[in-house]
């Protein structure tokens, strides 16, 4: 009975009247819908493509040959210097505010909430005209002793320069974001992690930078790497401080030639690019953060070795 | 006379309004295994962990090798530690879990190696040579780079008894070590816990193995309802139980 369960005689179909070979095959698969939605899409694609193309209005060589320039290029730079360094201060702040919120000090992480409801609540548009704004609420910024001596003290101006200001509000609107990714990351680590490493004497620092923080990487980095391509483009709003990035740029040229629609074609096609250029990034940086885990189809040295010296993996699961 | 590992007097602990250690007064001698049974709820492993600062006494004392659990004293009044004092009273009490919690992103070597070489600040070289050794002890030699998930829960375990002892403890703390694991391999890990005891390791175990108790147990301790009910030389207890409900809980797992 056992042989005839996993070895069934094709020739000689059960009283079931069920022929045993047809059922080794698999089933007949429909096409159709797909051959239809792929009609409809390509159909599509050809009438947008055709009006793109005959359309004189989008002035090709004028996007292409705004799209190579230097002003365009130039604003490109500022905007990828814009995004690392907002998205650096981000995270840094975002560690140091969900630290503070898991804390058992109430005080330190009730401070931490307020700061998040604060820089997460007001629109980010509104915070850069804040910081860029801010001489006129304070026109010095001074360093010394509350209400006694004075160490040193700047004109507003001087310090919070546009580049400044946007640092400042997209810095702390994205720490607020990123605190609350990282604060998820964290707790998403098993609470036994925290408790075996404590049992062997472990300091807390060393804790969270060698047991917790890694593993929470798993859960941080997808987000993360969603907030730096929202970024990338939430840096547009900086315009408005004057600093001319990579819109700002094309908006400068454009109000000068009226080449409006090729103009905002060829930034919108760098920022295309580069968000294609991060995504990729991120493919390969969640791959590194998954290393020890189940998932099959990863193959880094390390797992290689863990895995030839690993009996009880069967051989067919090894990568190539 | 024997000297002493653990001296506990009137120990209590409450979550909230609910009061899970009602005053466990225990003596330990250096050397011994201690086995711990009762049911779940009991308190078993609230005091386990009380006794490495997992969790913090309400009322009582601990002693471990006459130091203090928890407190210091400086001019005749009594302070809390500081996480690093606490830390350092922890280098010397090894923990085992139901559920073995290795480090998932470190191979078993690296899962052995990382308290010694960061907490005593060791040679990485001495540590190694150190881990093969006890890998070789528990019998994983040959996973020495492999990492937990692809380790059966025996395996894990005894890779997590081999991380405990790289900090050469004095005292072994083990919560159930045996109860997350399929019957066919509870054997593993308690012939390596076996092994540990004949080595003359002070050893503390939580435990439904009445077998393992029996034989390996120096001591028993049957606790209900957050106290000792009943205690004495493992044997004694099993076979002529004096209070109702050690007599009622072991018909219940024998
Ligand atoms: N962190 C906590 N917060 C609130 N209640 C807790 C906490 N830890 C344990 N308890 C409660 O304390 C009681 C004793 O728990 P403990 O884990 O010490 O029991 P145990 O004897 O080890 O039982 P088991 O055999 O199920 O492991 C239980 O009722 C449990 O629900
Ligand atoms: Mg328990």
């Amino acid at each position: 009975m056992a042989n005839t369960a996993t070895e069934p005689d094709a020739k000689a179909p059960a009283g079931d009247g069920l022929d045993r070979q047809l059922l080794q095959g698999r089933p007949h698969q429909r096409h159709g819908g797909l051959w239809l939605t792929a009609a409809i899409v390509l159909f599509a694609i050809f009438l947008i493509s055709y009006s793109l193309i005959t359309n004189p209005r989008f002035e090709w060589n004028v996007v292409f040959g705004w799209f190579t320039s230097e002003r365009l290029f130039t604003g490109l730079l500022r905007t990828l210097g814009l995004t690392a360094i907002s998205m650096a201060v981000g995270i840094v702040v975002g560690v140091l505010l969900a630290l503070a919120r898991l804390a058992p000090n109430a005080v330190v992480a009730g401070t931490a909430a307020f700061l998040v409801w604060l820089f997460r609540g007001v629109p980010v548009f509104v915070q850069l005209l804040f910081w860029g704004f801010i001489a006129a609420i304070y026109p010095r910024i001074a360093v010394g002793v509350p209400f006694g001596p004075e160490f040193f003290s700047v004109d507003a101006n001087v310090l919070i320069t546009p580049f400044m200001a946007a640092i400042l509000g997209l810095g702390l609107n994205e720490g607020a974001y990123m605190s609350e990714i990282v604060r998820a990351g964290l707790l998403s680590v098993n609470r036994g992690q925290t408790e075996a490493a404590t049992a062997l004497g472990m300091r807390r620092f060393a804790i969270l930078s060698r047991v917790v923080l890694p593993q929470a990487m798993k859960i941080i980095i997808p987000p993360t790497g969603n907030q730096t391509i929202s970024m990338l483009k939430t840096t547009s709003l900086v315009s408005v401080l004057a600093f001319p990035e990579l819109l700002y740029s094309a908006q400068l040229v454009y109000s000068a030639n009226f080449k409006t629609i090729p103009l905002l074609i060829a930034a919108s096609m760098w920022y295309l690019l580069v968000t294609s250029i991060l995504s990729l990034g991120q493919y390969f940086i969640e791959r590194h953060f998954n290393r020890g885990g189940i998932t099959p189809g990863r193959s880094t040295r390390r797992t290689r070795k863990a895995k030839a010296e690993n009996s009880r993996t069967a051989p067919q699961e090894v990568q190539p | 006379m024997t000297e002493v590992m653990i001296e506990a007097q009137g120990v209590t602990k409450s979550f909230g309004d609910l009061e899970v250690l009602n005053g466990i007064d225990l003596t330990i001698p250096k050397g011994s295994v201690t086995c711990i049974i009762g049911p779940s709820g009991s308190g078993k492993s609230t005091f386990l962990r009380c006794i490495n600062q997992l969790e913090t006494l309400d009322g009582g004392y601990i002693l471990v090798e006459g130091q203090p659990v928890g407190v210091k004293v400086r001019k005749g009044r009594l302070h809390a530690q500081n996480n690093a004092e606490a830390a350092k009273m922890r280098e010397n009490i090894g923990m085992v879990f139901q559920s073995f919690n290795l480090f998932p992103h470190m191979t078993v070597l690296e899962n052995i190696c990382e308290a010694p070489v960061r907490v005593k600040k060791e040679s990485r070289k001495a540590v190694q040579d150190r881990a093969k050794i006890l890998l070789e002890r528990v019998g994983l030699s040959e996973k020495v780079h492999a990492y937990p998930a692809s380790l059966s829960g025996g395996q894990q375990q005894r890779v997590a008894i081999a991380r405990a002892l790289a900090m050469e403890p004095r005292l072994m703390l083990f919560d159930e070590p045996t109860s997350a694991l399929d019957p066919e391999l509870v054997g593993e890990v308690l012939d390596v816990m076996r092994k540990l005891a004949d080595g003359g390791m002070t050893m503390i175990v939580v435990t439904h193995e009445i077998g393992f108790a029996r034989e390996v147990g120096d001591h028993l301790i049957f606790m209900d309802g957050g106290g000792i009910v009943e205690q004495g030389d493992p044997r004694t207890v099993l076979s002529d139980p004096q209070h109702v409900r050690t007599k009622q809980f072991l018909a219940k797992v024998i």
